[in-house]
């Protein structure tokens, strides 16, 4: 008997390499769009479940900020939100399912970074949530700070930009952190909170979402407040189809610009018929002509707004203050508003 | 003179074709994979070997720091997998040996024992055998500032088992370690226990009987007369189970242990050079077990009947 992982992990890159050898030269080369229109779904690359990025319920049902992106993109591009197919990836099978062609995007918490923009055959579109990476302690422990862990094991999820800022932190703090490294997260999780680790790292927004549904009393965690590292997350789509990959990029940008001139899923048909601002109209589709320059109709924006509403609309309903994640805006909001969220212009 | 059509010819000229089919064949799939490899803006090679991993190994029975290589970083994981696989197999058979002796004990309570043990164990997977063991060793056990005593100087906490009696300051095996090395050992022991059993029961009974009125005891008996011949049904399917024991080893990345396949598991992820480093740790494994069964085909060889 093969290990169970590794052979899923095998199948996953030899149909990488099937697909890499018989898929013709540049087959996709602008055919991500017609793939999908021919199969009436968007096959989205998501996480295996991570509350309020990506997670499905009891029901079946996938919730989040990723899960909306791919939401808004299935209404702009077929007209319908629901025509999405999830594809729950781990960590390190993410790229070469994306790669492969087994996804069209992978929206699935990834952080941005050059090795991965410039060796992967990758393409990064648009920053959705700005994040770093921190950790969470038992409440008990008294450390008050990331620069207390010295010596400590630390648990981490393998196959994340995690491990190397850990380690990059280790060394110039001198800490000599331990990592206890699980291919899985729930594992992951379970070692953390069974005491087995004295820290667990992870991106900060993470850390929340796991505190939040994973702990038997999040109170008794608490997340220190050093972000040791950058970390742009956002969705990516393969080299090689520009066309789609400015859908994706576009298709974020507008969400964040809808908020930014407050147009939101309920006010949209309100402001079809009433809006004189020339942006608003712009937005959806009232003036301008925007989805014919990408490929798509008239209304792709409006469509992807009403279906999933506002980047600010998502962000609350998934992470916001209210939720269990309980996540402020911080450097999400508005690049007007103190945050780095800034869209580049709809027009 | 031997013409064309001899069958000795014939076969040759078949080997030779399917020898150059399955080599153009591979030519054909790695040269299809490199290119478009390249094309889609994937970088390849195993050049990333040399460069600077950048990330920490938990535990590692070299010294390894960050700035240390990709090689030395796999290095460390095959280490660790050695060392489980090693331990691992020393500890399943005398283990196994005793199981199978067990089944085969004129005490009935000793038989029934052995063999509810056998069909348990051999039975339930071994990945939740594994998450059984990690669970009861991180969740059950007491902080490490109050340890469970199993003995003179051996200590088990959430920080794994510690044997002061080692070294000047004792010497510690991490949790992960131990519900490996332990998880491994019990469900192989379980095969390995009937492997034994079957080759013990092959010898013919009147061996026993026979030796039994040359005066032999019970244990001189299975000594001499009985293990020897026993051994040599033993060992084929006894390398069999060393060989997935040492396969099963690479279920230690789902459990934090960092092994071959963890190592190779962030390495992917790091520089997104997936098939190189599956490649790689095929490789490993293959090397592994075939150099596993090598060296009991010699032992089998010792062991096997001498015809003169």
């Amino acid at each position: 008997m093969t290990s169970r992982i590794s052979s899923a992990m095998m199948t996953i890159a030899l149909l990488a390499l099937a697909s890499t050898l018989f898929t013709p030269q540049k087959a996709w080369a602008g055919k991500t769009l017609e793939a999908i229109k021919q199969r009436d779904a968007i096959s989205c690359g998501v996480n295996t479940g991570l509350a309020g990025f990506g997670a499905a319920d009891s029901q079946g049902k996938w919730s989040g900020l990723d899960i909306d992106m791919c939401r808004a993109l299935a209404a702009a591009v077929l007209g319908n939100a629901d025509k999405v197919r999830y594809v729950p990836l781990s960590a390190p099978q993410r790229f070469t399912a994306l790669q492969s062609g087994e996804v069209d995007i992978l929206s699935r918490n990834t952080s941005f970074t050059l090795t991965r923009d410039a060796s992967l055959g990758l393409h990064l579109t648009a920053v959705t949530y700005y994040d770093g990476q921190g950790f969470m302690v038992p409440a008990s422990a008294n450390i008050k700070s990331a620069k207390q862990l010295k010596g400590a094991t630390v648990c981490v999820q393998s196959g994340t930009t995690t491990e190397k800022n850990l380690t990059d932190f280790s060394r110039a703090n001198k800490l000599d952190i331990k990592p206890v490294v699980f291919e899985k997260f729930d594992a992951a999780n379970a070692a953390y909170f069974s005491g087995r680790c004295k820290a667990y790292t992870t991106d900060a927004s993470s850390l929340a979402s796991i505190r939040a549904k994973e702990a038997k009393n999040p109170k008794d965690h608490v997340i220190l407040p050093e972000l040791i590292s950058k970390e742009p997350l956002g969705p990516l789509v393969r080299r090689g189809d520009d066309d789609w990959a400015a859908i994706v990029k576009w298709t974020i940008y507008g969400l964040i610009e809808a908020e930014e001139y407050g147009v939101t899923a309920s006010n949209l048909e309100k402001l079809k018929s009433d809006s004189t601002d020339p942006v608003v109209l712009r937005l959806l589709g009232k003036s301008d002509d925007t989805g014919k320059l990408l490929g798509l109709d008239r209304d792709w924006l409006a469509r992807a707004i009403g279906a999933v509403g506002n980047y600010g609309e998502i962000f609350e309903r998934n992470l916001g203050e209210k939720t269990p994640m309980g996540l402020k805006r911080g450097l999400n909001a508005q690049w007007n508003k103190g945050g780095l969220q800034y869209a580049l212009p709809i027009r | 003179m031997i013409g064309w059509n001899h069958p000795r010819i014939r076969g040759l000229i078949y080997q030779a074709v399917l020898i150059s089919a399955v080599v153009a064949l591979i030519a054909w799939l790695s040269h299809n994979t490199w290119v478009h490899l390249k094309e889609r803006g994937i970088q390849s090679g195993f050049d990333f070997l040399w460069d600077s991993a950048g990330f920490d190994i938990g535990e590692s029975l070299i010294a390894f720091d960050a700035s240390q290589s990709y090689a030395v970083a796999f290095g460390v994981g095959l280490l660790n997998t050695l060392r489980v696989s090693c331990i691992g197999i020393v500890c399943a058979t005398l283990w196994g040996a005793v199981l199978g002796w067990g089944r085969l004990s004129n005490n009935a309570l000793a038989r029934g024992l052995c063999y509810g043990y056998v069909e348990v164990f051999r039975n339930i997977p071994l990945l939740l055998q594994l998450f059984m063991w990690y669970v009861v060793l991180v969740d059950v056990m007491p902080a490490s500032d109050h340890p469970l005593q199993l003995g003179h100087g051996i200590l088990l906490s959430k920080e794994g088992l510690l044997l002061l009696w080692v070294g000047a300051e004792g010497v510690t095996f991490t949790p992960e370690f131990v519900a490996l090395t332990w998880g491994l050992t019990v469900y192989s022991a379980a095969f390995m226990s009937e492997v034994i059993r079957a080759g013990i029961v092959s010898v013919a009974h009147g061996q026993a009987e026979a030796a039994h009125s040359l005066g032999l005891s019970r244990w001189q008996s299975m000594r001499w007369v009985i293990l020897p011949q026993a051994l040599r049904v033993i060992i084929p399917p006894l390398t069999n189970q060393y060989l997935s024991l040492i396969k099963n080893s690479s279920l230690a990345v789902a459990i934090g242990y960092p092994d071959l396949v963890s190592v190779s598991n962030t390495a992917l992820n790091q520089t997104g050079r997936a098939v190189e480093c599956i490649l790689l740790v095929m490789a490993v494994y293959l090397s592994l077990s075939l150099f596993t069964a090598w060296c009991m085909n010699l032992y089998n060889q010792r062991m096997a009947l001498k015809v003169r």
